[in-house]
């Protein structure tokens, strides 16, 4: 069970014992332990990886190593099968440059209509350059749930499948498993993708259930810091399929003034110097997650979600799943969609939903929260987005409840 | 108590907005957008042989101060010259709107017609 003490957890509280952080889907706040360990780091055993013989340097090494087999635990996936990199959008577009070169114009990439812009423009560059076709899975406009009746755009052509576990705008929680099972059966040769930056800290994420190629996450929707993020391959995948995307030390084995050969996975992906203060920021944020436990944070935000539908739902419009349902096609246990939730409210644009509730201390997001194409798709300019953490408390609903009273008093 | 910020003409303004009509004829047009809140704007200038203003129109879907802005902004210009446009601060625009400490945060809406017309007239 979570109960408010959390916040203590997080020092930003302390600097705003009123702030109402409703934004987490854009970034979440930071435990001290994450802050702690990376200040032990700078303050104690600086210094580079990989290189140094002297004891702080073998130091630096293992604490990077043992977060690279932290992320591996927290995503079921093996030490190797993890690369460190800046965040979802370099692996996503790392994955769009490196396995593009393999497709034709007689090939498909398919994604879904409710793609972060990190996993749509990636992939309309460098369908200039390799001329494949794009294709969306659609979106059911009333349940704001994919429409499996469009799986069907996934043929034996379809070379990649890429698509997130879970909208930022809609909060919808997409049957990725599924859609990864019926792509490899149309198409065996397909890539498949998971942007699981936005599930990251919210949902169990476990890459073999998954059976996915590749996976991308950013530590800081995680809890993690900033400019840290993940690229899970399958080891068989790092090897054989995906080329190198940069070069320089580190990812080399061999190099002479002619050429260079590769170092092994998962080096031969991460040139240069890593952001090592923050991988080891990020395995203490996945441990703060793990030690919470994901099935009792899934609960505590269910809970929350729950709740603020219900509160919400009299109010405004909400842009996506409203009541969570039952039926849903997930397993045991599961949830029907994140504490993500954008809304509109006639007669008030979301700016100015935004400007008020902050007088009341809510962050919220206001915009197209990069998802611009979703935004027009469904008939929006935009929308206002509230979404949940571990740190949301019921006392921040309902200051976001009596905040869009307001917005409704002003703009009536 | 009055707001100090969604005064009743703003949001007078914001329910019946001036101008916002798309012209048919017209010398300058533009596109413009805030990438912050993704409101777009389309602004429409007819000028006489003078290079007087004669119509301005704007179309697009804003926010109550941006909205209000475009609003007042038109109706300031109309006569106008085109060189008085160039003229326009970003502190004369606020002074139209009659908000002159807005915060940071939104004074990209209260200029965004100030820039499409600006950006127009280029
Ligand atoms: C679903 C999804 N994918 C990708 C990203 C991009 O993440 P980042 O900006 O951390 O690279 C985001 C962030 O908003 C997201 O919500």
């Amino acid at each position: 069970m979570i109960t408010k003490k959390i916040k203590q957890h997080f020092p930003i509280f302390r600097a705003h014992p009123n702030l109402a952080y409703l934004d987490s889907a854009a970034t979440t706040q930071t435990p001290q332990v994450v802050i702690d360990a990376m200040n032990d780091y700078y303050a104690k055993y600086r210094s580079n990886v990989h290189r140094g013989l002297y004891d702080i340097s073998i130091t630096a090494t293992e604490k990077y190593e043992a977060a690279r087999k932290q992320m591996a635990k927290f995503l079921n996936s093996a030490p190797e099968e993890i690369i460190f990199n800046s965040g979802a959008t370099f692996g996503l577009n790392a994955l769009a440059r490196s396995l593009s070169p393999r497709l034709s114009h007689r090939d498909n990439i398919v994604l879904t209509r409710m793609e972060h812009h990190a996993n749509l423009v990636p992939w309309q560059e460098m369908s200039k350059h390799y001329g494949f076709e794009i294709r969306f899975i659609e979106l059911d406009p009333t349940s704001y749930q994919l429409e499996p009746n469009s799986y069907n755009v996934i043929d034996e052509n379809t070379k990649i499948v890429s698509l997130t576990q879970a909208s930022n705008v809609l909060g919808a929680i997409n049957p990725v498993a599924e859609i990864i099972k019926l792509a490899k059966q149309k198409s065996p040769k397909v890539y498949t993708i998971v942007d699981a930056a936005q599930a990251a800290a919210h949902l169990p994420i476990d890459v073999k259930k998954l059976d996915c190629d590749f996976l991308v996450l950013s530590g800081h929707k995680m809890y993690g810091p900033t400019g840290i993020g993940v690229l899970y391959g399958k080891k068989i995948m790092l090897e054989e399929h995906l080329e190198p995307f940069m070069f320089g030390g580190e990812m080399v084995s061999d190099v002479t003034y002619e050429r260079a050969t590769w170092n092994e996975v998962p080096y031969k992906f991460e040139a240069g110097t890593p952001p090592i203060a923050e991988a080891i920021g990020l395995s203490a944020a996945a441990e703060f997650i793990t030690k919470i436990g994901m099935n009792t944070i899934v609960a505590h935000e269910k809970r929350l979600t729950d709740y603020a539908l219900e509160k919400l739902t009299p109010l405004v419009n909400i842009i996506g799943p409203s009541t969570p349902s039952p039926s849903q096609r997930r397993g045991r246990g599961e949830v029907s969609r994140l504490g993500v939730i954008s809304f509109t409210i006639p007669g008030a644009h979301p700016h100015d939903i935004g400007e008020i509730v902050n007088r009341a201390g809510v962050c919220v997001r206001v915009g197209h929260h990069c998802a611009m194409p979703l935004h027009k798709h469904l008939g929006l300019v935009g929308t206002a987005r509230a979404s949940a953490g571990v740190y949301t408390t019921k006392k921040d609903i309902d200051k976001l409840v009596s905040a869009i009273k307001e917005v409704k008093k002003i703009f009536g | 108590m009055t707001d100090a910020l969604y005064q009743e003409y703003i949001l007078d303004l914001y329910r019946h907005p001036r101008n916002k009509t798309m012209l048919k004829n017209f010398d300058f047009t533009r596109h413009e957008k805030n990438p912050l809140c993704s409101d777009e704007i389309d602004v429409f200038i007819k000028l006489d042989k003078a290079e007087k203003i004669t119509e301005l129109g704007w179309t697009g879907e804003g926010c109550a101060i941006s909205t209000a802005a475009t609003s007042l902004l038109t109706d300031y210009l109309k006569n106008k010259s085109k060189a008085d446009i160039s003229k326009l601060s970003t502190e004369k625009m606020l002074k139209i709107l009659g908000l002159p400490k807005i915060t940071p945060a939104r004074i990209g809406c209260a200029t965004l017609g100030l820039k499409a017309i600006n950006n127009a007239i280029k």
